[in-house]
């Protein structure tokens, strides 16, 4: 049967999602588009399983479950006998990874997210891109970032030495501002940032993901 | 495994302030567990004026948080921040005894993990701003912003009825136990309702009511108001 996501591949929220099932080898998943053009995402068939009219939601046999990083976390877990360990091989690992899972939640999201939404989305839905919000909420993220530069210099990937949730949980939305909206300069300006998303940018996993969403042939 | 008393561990640390938001979820967790801990007082808002509260910015504390935040947890086995990482760590590591913070199967632990990134993603945007503006503006002899506490009511309303549908079918958010998720609401719900006047956004919707007088009322979270904030409230089971 497979677990059935119900999402659209080139979503941010969705992505993380499958970013995880690829890095956890899993083929067996099916995506049910939510046209979101339409506003099906809100309509009251879609409120019945996402009551927060939010992309994605999952249906795993009696598992219902939405919000992508809880999602991520039920997919590491069921399958962690098999493709990367997300998760490290610890708990001191483990709580790690939690850790910058939720500085990537608390802290990077929010700056990333508002600036993508001004800079893409605004304009494709014939909206105003606020540059005011733009300039505060990059210099959030600078700082966020010259923290992340400080952390890489002492470790491979954010939790230590292994790839983890926390870093596979950046790529989707880093994806949008540096290669869609092509503001990528706040990564390149710092070397061990720079290296990392070249890295995380360079893994099977990410290249299917851009390839399924339409980004890459 | 302890002979008999109360379960104590290594040395176990927290470095922030019990008034503040993040590390009343972190004391609240430890509490329930049953957990011994040190608060070090750690004030990164100046709230407590009696304490230099600078400590936070220098390179010995930035050097284990280094966003200069608290709190900071430490036990034997890990240095750790992030109030939601933390809560989830002591709640996995101290299964074994206390509550079931973290459910009891993987099915029940997937739902706490789903409300906790509810709270974390639609709830606290939304209440945020409301008690920043209404009740730590006025600590800090400012005045709160209406162009920014109206907004963030209208949508926490909407969380809220959105709460008020699935606390119909459950007792609590995760299931019919009580859970890191419901805990996770604690801190900015209390200040919302009893210091800034709002109780009637949750009052005038029955089973959230129900809920948040059930949250509410646990022996913990009243033991911990008392030693958090001692000029106002006293632990009603001392």
């Amino acid at each position: 049967m497979g677990i059935e996501i119900h999402g659209t591949a080139a979503s941010t929220c969705t992505g993380r999602v499958l970013l995880t099932l690829f890095e956890k080898n899993v083929e067996d998943y099916k995506i049910v588009q939510v046209d979101m053009a339409k506003g099906e995402h809100k309509s009251p068939e879609f409120l019945k399983s996402q009551p927060f009219g939010q992309i994605p939601y999952i249906i795993d046999g009696d598992v219902k479950l939405f919000e992508s990083r809880a999602i991520a976390r039920y997919v590491t877990k069921k399958f962690a006998d098999q493709g990367t360990p997300l998760y490290g091989s610890s708990p001191k690992d483990a709580a790690l990874t939690e850790q910058w899972l939720e500085v990537e939640s608390q802290s990077y999201n929010g700056p990333i997210s508002t600036i993508v939404f001004n800079l893409v989305f605004a304009p494709m839905f014939g909206m105003t891109t606020d540059e005011a919000v733009v300039a505060a909420q990059t210099a959030k993220l600078e700082a966020v970032l010259d923290v992340y530069e400080k952390r890489l210099s002492e470790s491979k990937y954010l939790a230590g030495d292994f790839f983890s949730l926390a870093d596979l949980s950046h790529i989707t939305y880093t994806h949008y501002l540096m290669n869609v909206a092509q503001k990528g300069a706040i990564y390149d300006s710092r070397p061990h940032v720079k290296a990392w998303i070249a890295d995380l940018f360079s893994r099977p996993s990410t290249q299917k993901w851009l390839k399924e969403a339409g980004f890459a042939k | 495994m302890p002979l008999c008393g109360k379960y104590i561990p290594p040395k176990c640390r927290v470095y922030g302030a019990p008034y503040s938001i993040c590390t009343s979820r972190v004391i609240m967790t430890l509490m329930e567990k049953e957990v011994d801990y040190e608060l070090r007082l750690l004030d990164t808002a100046g709230r407590d004026f009696r304490i230099l509260t600078k400590e936070y910015k220098e390179p010995r504390y930035l050097a284990l948080q280094p966003f200069g935040k608290t709190p900071l947890f430490q036990d034997s086995e890990v240095k750790m921040f992030e109030s939601r990482a933390i809560i989830r760590y002591i709640a996995r590591k101290h299964d074994d005894h206390g509550p079931h913070l973290y459910g009891t199967n993987e099915k029940e632990r997937t739902m706490v993990d789903q409300w906790l990134e509810v709270e974390a993603q639609n709830y606290n945007p939304a209440i945020a701003p409301a008690v920043f503006h209404l009740v730590f503006a006025a600590w800090f002899g400012k005045i709160g912003d209406i162009r920014v506490i109206n907004p963030s009511l209208e949508r926490l309303e909407k969380v809220l009825d959105i709460y008020e549908a699935q606390l119909m079918k459950t007792r609590y958010l995760a299931g019919d136990f009580f859970s890191l998720a419901d805990l996770s609401h604690l801190p900015f719900t209390h200040l919302l309702i009893n210091h800034a006047g709002k109780g009637d956004l949750y009052s005038k919707r029955p089973f959230l009511k129900a809920w948040w007088e059930d949250i509410f009322s646990r022996p913990t979270w009243l033991k911990h108001l008392a030693k958090a904030f001692p000029h106002i409230y006293y632990d009603p089971n001392e």
